[in-house]
């Protein structure tokens, strides 16, 4: 009689006992689904602001997946910029227009800074060469993308050498205008005054000028 | 890298001179986002607030109440964060003096105000887009000067 009593108690604390390992067991032998809502904005301006602020950039979202960034990042920063966003699976979409304008001003600078014969090149042979694309077809696109002409943009280029030189002091501006490959010194000098609005002795005074003054 | 808007600020006491600016700025080929100054002590408040997106040019008028344009620029020059803005001058005065002293002081461009709409427009499609050059083609700002008239 008395050994029956004992399980009989216990029985219940047993069946207890019992589903709470159970409990216990499931949780481990079965997954655990949990739902999760996200706002896919909040996550992607999360890495973003991460990842540009490891480069000190602030950027404004403009909508539609398009940002604004307070500076300009140079070619290798995009490039480091774009591998770290790849691996969260964030894309830099790149237009094709823009990207063909940047390797033709490229071209231009090169060709424009080159130190010998650069700008002796006939630059719509060099540039056609270069990209491998025709002419007209570069000077169309350059023009879409920047509402100024390839011709004024290696203009442009060559009158920032001018300056450079001229700010270097070295050589006299004969010298430059046939490093340039200008015909002469009175064609460098028009040049000049009519793309900065100054004659180039001006310039030379007023930069020296202003450096005197910062000190 | 096509930035989407170019943020130009004019800073002008002239009423008549804002509206004709900002409606020459409307007529723009590239796209801009213009906003004023009415004098020269609201433009350097402005300026030196932290919240303020400073703007890709500013647009200075020589002869303004309270504080002058060339008062302003001396003083944007010698401010860390703000000394190298893109300034352009914009002024009724065309004596020499003025237009070399404000380059000297660091102003980039120096506009006489024109007289007509269509020079205005002109000046400003060639200013903006000779700006864009600066900001994308790594030309040297510091020797940025242009005179238009």
């Amino acid at each position: 009689m008395h050994a029956l009593k004992l399980p009989l108690i216990l029985l219940p604390s047993i069946i207890l006992f019992s589903k709470i390992i159970l409990f216990i067991f499931s949780n481990i032998f079965y997954t655990m689904k949990l739902f999760i809502k996200f706002d896919i904005n909040t996550v992607c301006s999360l890495f973003l602001k991460e990842k540009l602020g490891e480069r000190q950039v602030n950027y404004t979202p403009l909508g539609f997946g398009e940002i604004e960034l307070d500076k300009n990042l140079t070619a290798e920063e995009l490039e480091s910029m774009k591998n770290d966003l790849e691996p969260l699976g964030l894309e830099i979409v790149e237009n094709q227009k823009s990207v063909l304008v940047q390797k033709i001003k490229d071209a231009i600078i090169e060709m424009v800074f080159m130190d010998e014969n650069g700008n002796n090149l006939k630059s719509s042979v060099y540039l056609a060469e270069k990209l491998n694309h025709s002419y007209g077809y570069l000077s169309n696109i350059f023009s879409e993308v920047t509402y100024s002409s390839i011709e004024n943009f290696i203009i442009l280029q060559k009158i920032e050498r001018a300056k450079q030189l001229i700010i270097i002091n070295e050589l006299s501006l004969t010298e430059i205008a046939f490093l340039l490959n200008y015909s002469s010194v009175a064609h460098l000098s028009t040049q000049f005054k009519n793309t900065t609005g100054i004659t180039p002795s001006a310039f030379q005074r007023i930069i020296k000028k202003r450096r005197e003054n910062l000190k | 890298m096509q930035k989407s808007a170019l943020h130009i600020l004019l800073a002008d006491d002239d009423e008549d001179d804002r509206l004709f600016f900002k409606d020459a700025f409307e007529e723009v080929k590239i796209q801009t986002k213009v906003q004023f100054a009415h004098d020269g002590m609201e433009l350097m408040e402005h300026l030196m607030h932290p919240d303020t997106i400073l703007p890709d040019i500013l647009f200075l008028d020589l002869n303004m109440p309270k504080k002058t344009g060339k008062e302003c620029l001396i003083e944007i020059k010698k401010t860390d964060h703000l000394k190298h803005l893109i300034i352009a001058i914009y002024s009724t005065s065309s004596s020499e003096e003025d237009i070399e002293d404000t380059f000297i002081q660091g102003a980039n461009i120096y506009i006489k105000k024109p007289s007509n709409f269509n020079a205005l427009k002109k000046i400003i499609n060639e200013v903006v887009t000779l700006n864009w050059h600066y900001h994308t083609s790594g030309l040297n700002r510091d020797t940025f000067l242009l005179r238009l008239k």
